[in-house]
Order: C-alpha cells, then sequence, then structure tokens
C-alpha cells in the first residue's frame, strides 16, 4: 500500500527505485557465481572436490543486510514509500517450513538453480533456464493451488 | 588454482555484498524482504495487491540478466543436468519455496541477517537436503 502522500512523479521514483534494487541483486548474482550450476553443485556436494566460495556470498550478503537491517530499523518508523514495514514476525517452526525448505534444497542440488540466478539466466536467453524457471512457476502455482 | 581461489571468493564476496545492499535498498524504500520466491510467487495470487513494485524488482532482475548475455555470457553458466532433470528441479523449488515461505535470498540473506528462527532452520534444512542431493544425483545428466 503506497502511502497516500505519494504522486505520480513519487510513484515512478519508487518503482525506478525498485527495478534499480533488482538491477543491482542481479548483478550481485552473476559477480557471485550463483549464475553457475556447476558452482553451485560444487558447493553443495561437499564430499566432492568442494568449492566453498558460495559460502563467501551468503557470509557478505549477511554482514551487509545486518548491519543496514539494524540501521534502517532503528532510525525509521516507515520505508520511503510505504507506510508499514512488512518484515516477517512469525516464530512458529512448522511442518510446512520443514518439508518445504527439504524440497526447495533437493531441486536446488538437482539442477544447480535457485529462485533468483534462475530468473536472470532465463533473461539471458539459457533455454534450460527458461525451462526451469516455468517449471518453478508451475510449482509455486501447484503449491498455492494445493494449501488451505 | 592458488591464484583462481582466492579470487572466486572475493567474487563471491563482492556478489554477496551486492546482494545485500540491493536486498536493504528494498528494505528502506519499499519495506519489503527481498525474497525472490516470494517476490516472483505471490503475482501469481490473484489476491496480491501492491504488484508494481514486485514488477519492477523482477523487472530489474531480468535486466541484470538481458545485459550479462550481452556483456559478460561467461557469467550465465550451462545446465548440468538433462532438460527433463532440470523441469523436476524446477517444479520441486517452486513449489518447495512456497511452501517453505522463502528460499536462499528470504532465508538465505534477509533471514539468517535478522536471526529468524525459522530461517536458520530452513538454511540448515535445504543446505543439508541439497548436499544430499548433490551427493546422490552425482554423475547423473
Amino acid at each position: 500500500m503506497t502511502s497516500t502522500a505519494c504522486g505520480a512523479r513519487c510513484r515512478l521514483m519508487s518503482l525506478v527505485l525498485a527495478g534499480v534494487a533488482g538491477l543491482v541483486f542481479g548483478a550481485g548474482l552473476l559477480i557471485s557465481g550463483m549464475t553457475q550450476p556447476a558452482r553451485v553443485i560444487g558447493f553443495l556436494d561437499v564430499l566432492g572436490g568442494w568449492d566453498p566460495s558460495l559460502v563467501f556470498v551468503m557470509g557478505g550478503g549477511v554482514v551487509v543486510y545486518m548491519i543496514a537491517f539494524r540501521a534502517i530499523r532503528s532510525r525509521r518508523k516507515d520505508p520511503w514509500f510505504d507506510v508499514t514495514f512488512h518484515v516477517p514476525t512469525r516464530r512458529d517452526l512448522d511442518a510446512p517450513l520443514l518439508v518445504g525448505s527439504a524440497l526447495f534444497g533437493i531441486g536446488w542440488g538437482l539442477g544447480g538453480l535457485c529462485p533468483g540466478p534462475g530468473i536472470v539466466s532465463a533473461a539471458s536467453g539459457s533455454v534450460a533456464s527458461i525451462a526451469f524457471v516455468s517449471a518453478m512457476l508451475a510449482g509455486m502455482y501447484l503449491q498455492h493451488r494445493t494449501s488451505t | 588454482m592458488s591464484t583462481a581461489m582466492p579470487s572466486s571468493w572475493l567474487h563471491a564476496l563482492l556478489g554477496g555484498a551486492l546482494i545485500g545492499l540491493a536486498s536493504a535498498a528494498l528494505l528502506l524504500t519499499h519495506g519489503r524482504i527481498a525474497g525472490i520466491s516470494g517476490v516472483a510467487g505471490s503475482l501469481l495470487q490473484p489476491t496480491t495487491r501492491d504488484r508494481g513494485w514486485r514488477y519492477a524488482f523482477l523487472g530489474g532482475l531480468i535486466l541484470s540478466g538481458v545485459i550479462a548475455s550481452l556483456v559478460a555470457p561467461s557469467a550465465i553458466g550451462g545446465s548440468v543436468r538433462s532438460l527433463p532433470i532440470v523441469i523436476i528441479a524446477g517444479v520441486i523449488v517452486g513449489f518447495g519455496t512456497r511452501l517453505g515461505s522463502g528460499c536462499t535470498s528470504g532465508h538465505g540473506i534477509c533471514g539468517l541477517s535478522r536471526l529468524s528462527a525459522r530461517s536458520i532452520v530452513a538454511v540448515v534444512t535445504f543446505i543439508a537436503t541439497g548436499a544430499i542431493t548433490a551427493f546422490v544425483a552425482r554423475g547423473a545428466s
């Protein structure tokens, strides 16, 4: 819900900034090696010739986001273009969380792609990645339809 | 090898920092968690309101892939599995990330940074099953 004070120019700016965030996010995935399935599988296959570099992707992301998250939340009551922050508050560990995460890991280990890198690779024209993302969207749709 | 490994670690660190920075920008501007499965999946649900920033964020992500294919095509690795396996992997990733409320970005970057118990459990779980799957599927095409 965009704040009512946000006019047409402000709304355009909010969309441009969201687009830039997506572009930088994608650049991060590309630079880090997450868009190379062989590297990802080399990281996950710890008993093979383990490639630990992807630990640094998560490490770099977590350090930057942790500092930024605390700075933003302590200084601002609301984000620039919305009336409130939409940060998850659930703390319960339920079966869907465990089963869903377990399934995601299986798919990730099988194809070497997770959702973000899948979308970036598909946009580059990779036929396999276009198939992956199409199947992923179908899987998401299936989950929505089967959940109550 | 001794020179290639530190370089790939540095790229990983730099790329990870950019992912963290972009996620922080989305939090500051829209107050949203940069979870790719959540952003993409919610657009498939008719009840989702406030769709503009989601389309814009995904548009930026797509643009990064288009630009990479023009200026740095080697950043996009080829598939290591046959098409049927890739499709099965895609369905499982889509279903699993929505059921488990997140993927490597939402749980892995944003959730771990917030020290969310749910995200810590999710990350440990998907790395464990990913490692087992990568081992079992080793040599498969």
